[in-house]
């Protein structure tokens, strides 16, 4: 397909060391004529310093309220190939596994249907496929459900959940990251595709304290693999870094945020019982340490990108969850949290601003939780439990 | 209550609702489970119908609402 547009604006995000988006458009358009115009339509907004989408609307596939995002352009007439360019979420496997012929016959059928633009992943982690035509909707989403994936979530649902890649990879994951991901997301189908909430949900599960998916600052609900017990110390191992050069002490013992470790250069020792779990010196010495036997999840709500109100990070509401097949102690505690968002949440407001708004005190009551010292955010404030009258008795 | 009744209901909810106020999903299973005293799931139950059978659907503008389809 011949080039139709000058875009010297674009060819500046060219340059430079890094990768980047408008050279992978200008791939696309030499077999797509929506990528062709989507160089004209980007070199436009840029000029004109304003954006010529618009947002949502009505497109969708039949029953499904969520997956696709509607995408049009204001001068249609200019850029015929992007007078329409929706965006479709597909549900992404568990720690964003695939296979080479998975790919292979997603991507057929995406230069078939769409523009062939791609986003592995989307920040919701959703595998979004970019720019396609409204009457190309159904007929696409026939052709990659009989293929076994299914759309994501958008909208006022739960989102697509997400997580690490867990056991799939990394000896550290203290929870089956993957298999709760998969539970998750097959239990509340419903959720995820018939969107009745306030605002969007997510989950994100992280097999660890080193968050890799940064689930504590992305998801409503933040699902955290930890212990319980002591860690694991291999004293010959610890030898074996001093002697390799690393500095125990500076690197790890000065590190540590509860300063719950001591090296006198022949032992290390943890007490216990101040540790946060945070996972610095079992990730910086990975042969020495090794979390205790007892392994689980600490449950966290809330987190956010800045809207009605600023960002906001997860809040700890379980320490320690057991998390086994079929992980039936999450999903009930999601149901609650869910009621309770429903019935006092006002429109686009996050379970994190809701309880911001009402108090930690009201949302635990509705929950059934006790309150417990892990919940305290930080040293010196104010509790956020009083007793009920009715509990004075 | 029979079903067909409870997707009366909606569809009459959505239909007068038109140019005055979008509803969402929980809205509708709110007004409709208090005003027939029937469960939440029934009336969501029967909204599945509905947008399944494309006589209601999903829009999105700025949150998640069920309108009635345009007329093509």
């Amino acid at each position: 397909m011949p080039k139709k547009y000058d875009t010297p604006l674009l060819d500046q995000l060219e340059k430079g060391s890094y990768p980047s988006f408008v050279t992978e458009i200008k791939k696309a358009a030499v077999k797509h004529e929506s990528a062709n115009d989507l160089l004209g339509a980007l070199e436009q907004c840029y000029k004109d310093k304003k954006t010529h989408w618009k947002h949502g609307g009505i497109v969708g596939v039949r029953g499904y309220g969520g997956g696709v995002i509607g995408r049009y352009s204001d001068i249609p007439d200019q850029f015929p190939g992007v007078a329409h360019f929706h965006t479709i979420r597909i549900n992404q496997p568990s720690g964003f596994f695939y296979n080479t012929k998975a790919l292979r016959e997603l991507m057929d059928l995406w230069d078939h249907y769409g523009s062939g633009l791609t986003n592995f992943h989307g920040s919701t982690g959703d595998l979004v496929l970019l720019g396609t035509k409204t009457e190309n909707l159904e007929p696409l989403f026939a052709e990659v459900s009989s293929r076994g994936w299914d759309l994501g979530g958008s909208g006022s649902a739960m989102r697509t959940p997400s997580c690490c890649v867990g056991p799939g990879r990394c000896e550290w994951s203290n929870i089956d990251t993957l298999d709760i991901t998969y539970s998750i997301t097959q239990e509340f189908q419903d959720e995820m595709h018939r969107p009745a909430f306030p605002y969007k949900y997510k989950f994100k599960t992280s097999g660890c304290a080193v968050d890799c998916i940064a689930s504590i600052a992305r998801a409503d609900c933040s699902i955290i693999g930890t212990w319980k017990g002591d860690i694991r110390i291999d004293q010959d191992a610890v030898k074996w870094y001093a002697k390799n050069g690393m500095d125990i002490n500076a690197e790890i013992i000065n590190r540590c945020p509860t300063k719950c470790m001591s090296y006198d250069g022949k032992e290390l020792q943890i007490a216990n019982e101040d540790c946060s779990r945070c996972m610095h010196c079992i990730a910086k010495m990975t042969k020495a340490l090794r979390p205790g036997k007892e392994k689980g999840a600490t449950i966290l709500i809330g987190s956010k990108a800045p809207f009605v109100v600023g960002a906001l990070l997860s809040w700890v509401v379980v320490p320690f969850m057991k998390m086994e097949p079929p992980y039936t102690e999450i999903k009930e505690l999601t149901r609650k949290i869910w009621e309770w968002w429903d019935e006092f949440g006002k429109n686009r407001e996050r379970t994190g601003e809701l309880i911001e708004r009402k108090g930690m005190r009201n949302f635990l009551e509705a929950v059934g939780l006790d309150p417990q010292p892990a919940m305290i955010r930080e040293p010196r404030r104010d509790p956020f439990y009083f007793w009920q009258p009715d509990e004075l008795k | 209550m029979e079903k067909e009744e409870v997707k009366q209901k909606i569809y009459a909810l959505v239909e007068k609702s038109v140019g005055r106020k979008k509803l969402k999903s929980s809205d509708i299973q709110k007004t409709i489970s208090a005003e027939l005293g029937i469960s939440r799931d029934e009336v969501k139950n029967a909204l599945k119908d509905l947008i399944d059978a494309g006589t209601l659907i999903y829009t999105y503008f700025g949150g998640s609402f069920v309108e009635i389809p345009p007329k093509q």
